[in-house]
């Protein structure tokens, strides 16, 4: 695996680099092939461009951003021993938090000293109508008002008022609207969660809309 | 000429250093506005350790944390002043400022950021990680 990192690494360097340094980023491939095992090329393998995570939940020694030789980072407690027990997904932290918190596996207080208040929560399902042949997207506002006050999201980041808020995956993935949370905090939007959010099935007689370039095409 | 071999060298350098992608946990937040700057490490924030304790509404909603990675300025003074992180880590709630380590615990030069955020894994890496590469041999 750290091969191919350094196979990629070199690559972008090359890529990247001006002047100084590569000639060193040039031969470095050259001999990373010529040690691999036989006559057959190393670099014949599945998703060599597609970056895995070596280790999930890796306690914070050895997580790339804190610092071993601070002390406190050894006290810190690895998220594993926390995650026990709680609910697994295949996304974020790999811990299904709303799940979690419906189960009663955690109680996480809603006010800072008193542990018995309640949240104030709002049952109340959005559905947002998606042109694309995606299942539409219905939010749910129960989950939401669980973890989050009401002037978290409105009016700053969501206009309350229907058919005012433009919302597209582009805005989501740069960190506008849902992506203010989802993709930095709550779970992230992978290939895996699609449907988290596009959960309303398309009527069984729905059509995708054609576009304009198809419909002007005087060949057609 | 010097100085775009420098450049050149340093981009290479900082390349070879960032596709060992780091590992953290999800979510969690390198705060390094101030901290390099005086000479302590970067605070690091583990967003999954909060949420195990607290719902997102007491901090963001009632403690007035923007949803903005470095967008508070928080700095000690504040914290001494009960604001932002001072809040609970008082003595009170939780533990008190004098454990530096215990929040200024990431690798010195980590910028900041929100760990693993899908802006993260779309542009680029921005983290420099822990585990040197191998040495072309």
């Amino acid at each position: 695996m750290k091969i191919k990192y350094f196979f990629l690494s070199v690559l972008v360097a090359a890529t990247f680099t001006v002047v100084g340094g590569n000639a060193q980023a040039a031969q470095a491939p050259i001999k990373q092939v010529k040690s691999a095992k036989g006559k057959v090329s190393g670099a014949n393998v599945f998703n060599r461009l597609l970056k895995k995570e070596k280790q999930r939940n890796a306690p914070p020694p050895e997580d790339g951003i804190h610092d071993p030789a601070n002390d406190g980072t050894h006290v810190l407690q690895p998220p594993l021993i926390a995650y026990d027990g709680l609910p697994k997904t295949e996304f974020g932290n790999y811990v299904d938090w709303v799940k979690a918190l419906n189960d009663g596996l955690l109680k996480p207080r809603y006010d800072r000293f008193d542990p018995t208040v309640e949240p104030l929560v709002m049952d109340l399902d959005i559905v947002r109508e998606v042109k694309a042949s995606m299942p539409d997207v219905v939010f749910p506002h129960k989950p939401h008002t669980q973890w989050l006050h009401c002037s978290n999201c409105h009016p700053k980041i969501f206009i309350p008022q229907r058919k005012a808020n433009v919302i597209n995956m582009s805005a989501i993935l740069l960190g506008q609207k849902c992506g203010v949370c989802h993709g930095k905090v709550s779970f992230p939007i992978t290939t895996k969660s699609c449907t988290k959010c596009h959960s309303k099935p398309k009527p069984a007689d729905w059509k995708p809309p054609k576009s304009e370039a198809s419909l002007k095409n005087p060949w057609r | 000429m010097f100085k775009s071999a420098l450049i050149g060298l340093l981009s290479m350098l900082a390349v070879l250093v960032l596709p060992q992608a780091a590992q953290a946990e999800y979510a969690d937040v390198v705060i390094n506005n101030y901290a390099d700057a005086a000479g302590m490490r970067p605070a690091v924030f583990p967003h999954w350790y909060h949420r195990i304790r607290f719902r997102c509404k007491v901090c963001h909603a009632d403690l007035g944390f923007k949803f903005k990675a470095g967008g508070n300025k928080i700095t000690m003074a504040k914290i001494i002043d009960g604001k932002f992180c001072g809040a609970c880590h008082n003595g009170e709630i939780s533990w008190s400022v004098e454990n530096c380590g215990m929040c200024h615990s990431g690798i010195p030069g980590t910028p900041t950021q929100i760990h693993g955020s899908t802006v993260q894994r779309l542009v680029a890496p921005t983290y420099k990680s822990l585990s040197k590469p191998k040495p072309a041999k």
